[in-house]
């Protein structure tokens, strides 16, 4: 059973949607027990990090995910919480991702616009996360704020400044894209998280 | 940098895409969902659904046909027409709508922006505008360009932005319908006054047009109707086109 974490940061229903899609079973679930039974733990998000990470830490969630041995994907500012720290509302977030959640400054004169919305190619992609897509590839990013580069980048991509698109350590794994709104390369990258 | 988009826009009235009455390759023009799964295949970056319908029982299809949608289009969407309050977008939102697009209710009461990005986020949050040219100012119109208002086009979409708009999705008036090209000046002011993605919407005739308004009229995005349901170029074909233009698309 697939578990994707409730932790009232908007909807789930993409990520709920996405999953039926490639015939996966899974529960929306807040309870720890049931998250640390998973098989695999999908860690969504909408919204604002700060107050995102406050609803993980209420909920008693934190040390929870933190502590899990089966794979874990965290996806846009799920994948953000699981970085060392986040400009959005100043927090400390799980430190997992040895990196930090930095702001896109938008600019006009090369065209630069924030949020940084739509279809962007992601470059040097490694671990079994991206079997059987290419570098170039495109997927769809909707974020304000991004992860800077580091060793546990596993896929980078450029939005004004380059940013760790994708991020990896041990079974963490991240992306600040959305795959479950991006087209036939998004299920592939949710088929093979499934099958690691 | 991200890629420019290409949106098919659909028109649903009563449950039922409206248009697109040459669509090769499809069973049945009328089904929203069979119709958006054609365009994402054919490398649509996003749909827009617009819901035209007047009655209340429209209202209520469209809700469960966006549930559908939602479910079976693994690519973004947006949905419009006829949300006015926040539990409009909420209802949407909770079907699984990506984002909403709103005009005439903005224009009426600009806290309903707001309201809903904060509530939702700013991703979620579409201003449509609708502008015509008078008296060599640009002024928003409503209710599909019938009501004109006295707001400045450029002061209302800074306002939009401050507000928590994430994306502008503007339409000449001027423009809509005749197929001669969009005005590409007043995109690229546009694009220079605000920092927020903007969707350029009314006027494509050719892939020159669209070329022009996202390379000369630095829109970051093309929504078009006709020339995609009248089946006159596929979107993979377009954004084909456009790549040898050298403008950076998914294809």
């Amino acid at each position: 059973m697939i578990a994707i974490v409730d932790y009232d940061t908007g909807n789930l229903c993409s990520v709920c949607n996405a999953l039926a899609r490639i015939g996966v079973e899974f529960c929306v679930t807040s309870d720890a027990d049931k998250i640390r039974s998973a098989d695999k733990v999908l860690l969504p998000g909408v919204g604002e990090a700060s107050s995102a990470m406050q609803k993980l830490e209420e909920r008693g969630l934190a040390s929870v995910i933190k502590e899990l041995k089966q794979p874990v994907l965290g996806i846009c500012i799920g994948m953000q919480l699981m970085c060392r720290h986040s400009e959005e509302g100043d927090v400390d977030c799980l430190g997992i991702f040895d990196t930090d959640v930095r702001r896109f400054e938008a600019d006009s004169t090369s065209g630069v616009k924030v949020p940084h919305m739509g279809w962007n190619s992601i470059e040097q992609l490694s671990t079994p996360l991206f079997d059987n897509l290419n570098d170039g590839c495109f997927v769809y990013f909707v974020h304000s704020f991004a992860p800077d580069i580091c060793n546990d980048a596993i896929a980078v991509s450029c939005n004004g400044r380059s940013f760790a698109a994708a991020l990896a350590k041990g079974n963490f794994y991240g992306t600040q894209f959305h795959p479950e709104k991006s087209g036939d390369v998004g299920e592939q990258i949710l088929k093979n998280f499934m099958a690691l | 940098m991200v890629a420019k988009r290409i949106i098919p826009c659909l028109d649903v009235k009563e449950g039922r895409t409206v248009k697109g009455v040459n669509f090769v390759g499809l069973q049945d023009v009328g089904d929203a969902v069979e119709l958006g799964r054609a365009y994402a295949a054919q490398g649509a970056d996003e749909l827009v659904y617009l819901d035209i319908s007047a009655t209340v029982e429209g209202r209520n299809t469209f809700t469960s046909l966006v549930e559908r949608i939602a479910q079976n289009i693994n690519i973004p969407f947006t949905v419009g027409g006829g949300i006015s309050t926040i539990d409009d977008a909420a209802r949407l939102l909770d079907v699984g709508a990506d984002k909403i697009s709103i005009n005439s209710a903005a224009v009426r009461n600009p806290s309903l922006i707001d309201e809903i990005a904060a509530k939702y986020g700013s991703q979620f949050v579409v201003l449509a505008i609708d502008a015509k040219r008078v008296d060599g100012r640009y002024l928003i119109t409503t209710h599909g360009g019938r009501q004109l208002t006295n707001r400045e086009l450029f002061a209302w979409a800074r306002e939009g932005q401050e507000r928590g708009a994430g994306e502008i999705l503007l339409t000449s008036m001027d423009h809509d319908g005749t197929r001669e090209g969009y005005p590409c000046d007043l995109f690229a002011e546009l694009s220079q006054q605000l920092s927020i993605p903007i969707i350029a919407s009314g006027g494509a005739g050719s892939v020159e047009d669209i070329a022009d308004v996202l390379s000369k009229g630095r829109a970051d995005a093309a929504l078009a109707a006709s020339i995609f349901h009248y089946g006159e170029i596929t979107v993979g074909e377009l954004k084909r086109r456009l790549k040898e233009y050298g403008i950076k698309v998914r294809v």
